[in-house]
């Protein structure tokens, strides 16, 4: 059957209510199982050893002397994971960053890998191995690593994007340009023009599990893969290319993940684990410390952004650009590309250009974090379309309501825009009770939007029919919060029947088609439509064996509120079949029931938010505190309500650290000084107030129930929400991000000496 | 390295190990007796992840010794519910879903459990400062403050 996506309205029994999640108990108990609470018998400790330098080639690597030591299996370095990427230079830079083969590019690249019979082994082990750099310039800063004089990374790398192929490599792997009709016009029209600089440092994602991973390998080519991932479909894919081994034969299990907000959505100790397994014979569990997450995995881009925006007297937008330099770490990524594309896609603009920069620096490798990119893009703009509101002389409410997007507007990045919730948001924040609420001393309020596109992607869903009724939904996107509950409840939607009958579960690749990652706030908004695709597939057969039951035409057959009822005068007589009655009979009537569904989710709604928050500034000390704060974002149709609050709860808090704490701090020597949550602050308990929700429902035309992705929108605002309220409290504009104390203090000084 | 022999209680059942002198209580707990309820966030307690309660005191698991739970009390969250009746504040996570991912509910539920035993009837201010040992990325605590708000009235009327 033709599945058909398009929205209808419909009114909701399961969905839009808000039960327990089915994974709940085992999370309260301390039953569920995450990456690190799995053992598997003679399983050995991996360790990883990593470059503490941060440019340096690799000369030698000595490992004879931990080869020797009693108790370790084995050790690896580059050499034991041979290239077999084929020319991909994407695979070729995610093998590199898993073991450098040549140079070490960061403080804490790895470099070489053991397995031990206890973590005390592995440890010494790591001590044995001698390896001989030859330290190299480096270049940690993203402006710096533009300059002509800095250190190249690679010397491979002419910019892409240009005219002219660059005579010279240089660390900016790529320009970017979006946009449409003309800027110099534009800004001829404009009666006022702001134009600023900004910075953001770099965060990371800050998930609370660590990564970790047990692999076995066996003789025969097959191999198990335990681990917290946001896609073991992908994982799969990555592993098995990189370790040279069939798809097929490597089955990688899910755990439960301890957060991931992007982070786990690319491999690093995976294939490593794997390969020492191979090498050892055994089993490998390798999980990294919290050192290691910091200095290694994750962390978003730093950021140097140039704005410019004009408005004519009447305040809409004459023209606005943007020049954007986004850090990438070692390798290539489409990092600046995101931010040029998102920077003002929240407007109605006739004349836009944003380009950007993607930057090689000796940092990480910059992962997904949250709607990745958009955050820093928006605190530049959106502080810049404050400034340019008050130059006008209006409310920012009412100018950023002048200058909306609308359903029809063609986007800064290019597509023409559906319904969307951009302005419905605007309306509600001009609204609510927060933006009339009194400010105390020292208190500034702030308000700000943001957009993402969210995504949709390949998703494989079964859903089986128990003899007693009973439901079980076999998904493959990852549950980063709670999505098995809402997946659950489409599935009680569409089948007719209670929340408590059905049981969802996160599938291994060995038991399910392949599906994309749960990134791009797709795991309900994908999964959700194979869900009702699978159970639509289901519904059918369940009619064709109540229509065997009756010897009458299927098509006399409806399904209504878990019933399949006889239509029409003529079968008066014949009583409805329960779901559990066909199912119990489903022996004799043509065996197991079930519903199965492939497909492309395509058609993820785009999503807005508008954030509104009140920040107090301690002008003896450049302290702040967080007095209160409100989220708006549409959810298309919020499936799981509390769940969707709890997402924009929790991108705001993401928002608010980024906005005043967390930075990557590096010394001149090219080292990270504060991997550790003592040092790298994220918010705490005490840091925050209640955090107010409000969901609006603008339907997303192409999912059966509207829905569209909720989990990114909401960390995109809140960099500018909390720029601009800062700046209004402390009557100095804030361009450079986190906002910590001394930043503050510093630009309240400044002001004060004029 | 010699074992070190360790006679203690556990959730109130008696419980013998041996652990190496350096082995921290959370790595016995989680690697040597499968209680793995505690997790290791970040090993220098800072993030209250492995926060378990040791002779009436809330501490992090990560910075406490194998060897130093030697005749004392040592309650986990395996050890909160009753048979399969839920504790309150287990409860009241679920209800409120004060968990998105989870891992670090073992610890807020060691600590929230810990502060209540002090404070029956904390205010929001009182919450968010017992509880600012514990580190949560998903939730931004808005609904764990409630969940614990809403168990503490709970336990008061019980």
């Amino acid at each position: 059957m033709n599945f058909d996506p398009r929205y209808s309205t419909r009114n909701f029994t399961s969905v839009g209510t808000r039960p327990i999640r089915p994974d709940g108990v085992d999370k309260v108990t301390g039953r569920a199982r995450y990456g690190a609470d799995f053992n598997m018998a003679g399983q050995l400790v991996g360790r990883v050893l990593r470059s503490p330098h941060a440019h340096a080639v690799i000369r030698k690597i000595d490992t004879s002397k931990a080869e020797k030591l009693t108790g370790v299996k084995a050790v690896i370095t580059a050499a034991d994971l041979p290239d077999l990427t084929d020319g991909d230079a994407a695979m070729y830079d995610i093998l590199d960053n898993c073991m450098a083969r040549k140079t070490a590019f960061y403080d804490g690249h790895a470099v070489a890998a053991v397995a031990a019979v206890d973590a005390r082994t592995a440890r010494q082990a790591l001590k044995l191995i001698e390896v001989d750099y030859e330290v190299l310039p480096h270049v940690t800063d993203v402006d710096e690593a533009m300059k002509h004089s800095a250190p190249v990374l690679n010397d491979t790398i002419f910019t892409e994007g240009l005219e002219e192929k660059p005579a010279k490599p240089s660390n900016v792997t790529k320009r970017s340009q979006y946009g449409h009709g003309d800027v110099h016009e534009g800004f001829a029209q404009a009666d006022y023009i702001v134009e600023r600089s900004y910075r953001t440092e770099q965060t990371h994602q800050g998930y609370i599990e660590p990564h970790a991973c047990v692999a076995s390998v066996s003789s025969d080519g097959t191999a198990d893969l335990w681990v917290c991932t946001q896609g073991h479909f992908v994982y799969r894919q990555h592993c098995a290319q990189l370790l040279g081994m069939d798809v097929s034969k490597l089955r990688v299990t899910s755990s439960e993940i301890g957060g991931g907000f992007g982070g786990k959505t690319h491999v690093w100790a995976e294939p490593v684990a794997l390969a020492l397994s191979r090498k050892a014979g055994r089993p490998v569990k390798l999980v990294m410390t919290r050192e290691e997450v910091f200095r290694a995995s994750g962390p978003t881009s730093a950021t140097s952004i140039d704005v410019r925006i004009g408005a004519r007297k009447d305040g809409t937008i004459a023209a606005a650009e943007a020049t954007l330099r986004y850090s990438c770490g070692p390798y290539a990524g489409m990092w600046a590309e995101l931010g040029a594309m998102t920077a003002f896609a929240c407007y109605k603009l006739e004349n836009v250009k944003t380009v950007g920069y993607e930057v090689l620096v000796n940092r990480p490798k910059t992962a997904a974090y949250r709607a990745p990119s958009a955050p820093m893009a928006a605190f530049a703009v959106e502080s810049a379309v404050d400034e340019l509101a008050k130059e006008v002389g209006m409310d920012p409410v009412e100018f950023r309501i002048r200058n909306a997007a609308q359903e029809g507007t063609r986007s800064s990045y290019g597509p023409v825009y559906g319904p969307i919730g951009i302005g419905p948001t605007l309306e509600a924040a001009k609204n609510h009770p927060h933006m009339k609420a009194p400010l105390g001393k020292n208190q500034g309020r702030g308000m700000a939007c943001g957009f993402w596109f969210n995504f949709g992607g390949q998703t494989c869903t079964d859903l089986n029919i128990g003899m007693d009724g009973s439901v079980s939904l076999a998904v493959g996107t990852v549950d980063v919060g709670g999505s098995r509950a809402s997946l659950s409840l489409v599935a009680a939607e569409e089948l007719g029947i209670a929340y408590e009958q059905v049981k969802a579960v996160v599938a291994d690749t060995s038991s399910l088609g392949y599906n994309d990652m749960t990134d791009g706030s797709r795991g309900t908004f994908s999964s959700s439509m194979a869900t009702i695709s699978a159970a639509r597939n289901a519904i059918k057969i369940l009619r064709e064996r109540a229509a065997q039951t009756w010897d009458i035409p299927v098509d006399d057959v409806v399904w209504e509120k878990g019933h399949a009822i006889a239509k029409g005068d003529k079968y008066g007589n014949l009583a409805a079949l329960s779901l559990k009655e066909i199912a119990a009979a489903s022996g004799k009537t043509g065996g197991p029931i079930a519903g199965h569904s492939e497909l492309v989710a395509d058609g993820a709604g785009v999503s807005f938010a508008t954030h509104i928050c009140d920040i107090e500034v301690d002008p003896e000390t450049g302290a702040t505190r967080v007095v209160r704060y409100t989220v708006v974002q549409d959810a298309g149709k919020a499936v799981h309500p509390t769940y969707v609050e709890g997402q924009y709860q929790g991108g705001a808090a993401q928002g608010i650290g980024w906005a005043l704490n967390e930075e990557y701090i590096y010394g001149k020597d090219g080292r990270l000084q504060n991997p550790g949550f003592l040092d790298y602050r994220i918010p705490v308990c005490s840091d925050l107030p209640m955090i107010d929700t409000q969901i609006l429902e603008i339907p997303n035309p192409n999912h059966p129930y509207g829905v569209r992705g909720v989990g990114e929108t909401s960390i995109v605002p809140p960099l500018a929400a909390i720029a601009n309220a800062v700046s209004n409290a402390a009557g100095v504009r804030m361009t450079h991000i986190p906002m910590s104390p001394p930043r503050i203090l510093a630009a309240i000084e400044a002001e004060q000496a004029g | 390295m010699a074992g070190v022999a360790v006679s203690t209680t556990i959730n109130g059942d008696n419980v013998e190990y041996l652990c190496q002198p350096d082995e921290t209580l959370l790595d016995v707990l989680r690697d040597r007796l499968g209680l793995t309820g505690a997790k290791e966030g970040c090993g220098t307690g800072d993030c209250g992840a492995c926060s378990i309660i040791l002779d009436d005191r809330l501490v992090c698991s990560c910075l406490v010794l194998g060897a130093e739970a030697e005749g004392r009390r040592v309650e986990t969250v395996e050890g909160m519910a009753h048979g399969d009746r839920l504790h309150p504040l287990q409860q009241k996570f679920l209800e409120h879903a004060a968990l998105q991912c989870g891992v670090c509910t073992p610890g807020f539920l060691i600590a929230a459990k810990d502060l209540l035993a002090k404070n029956p009837d904390p205010t929001e201010e009182e919450i968010r400062f017992g509880l600012a040992g514990n580190l949560c990325r998903c939730t931004g605590y808005d609904k764990i403050v409630r969940a614990v708000q809403d168990a503490a009235s709970v336990m008061k009327g019980a």
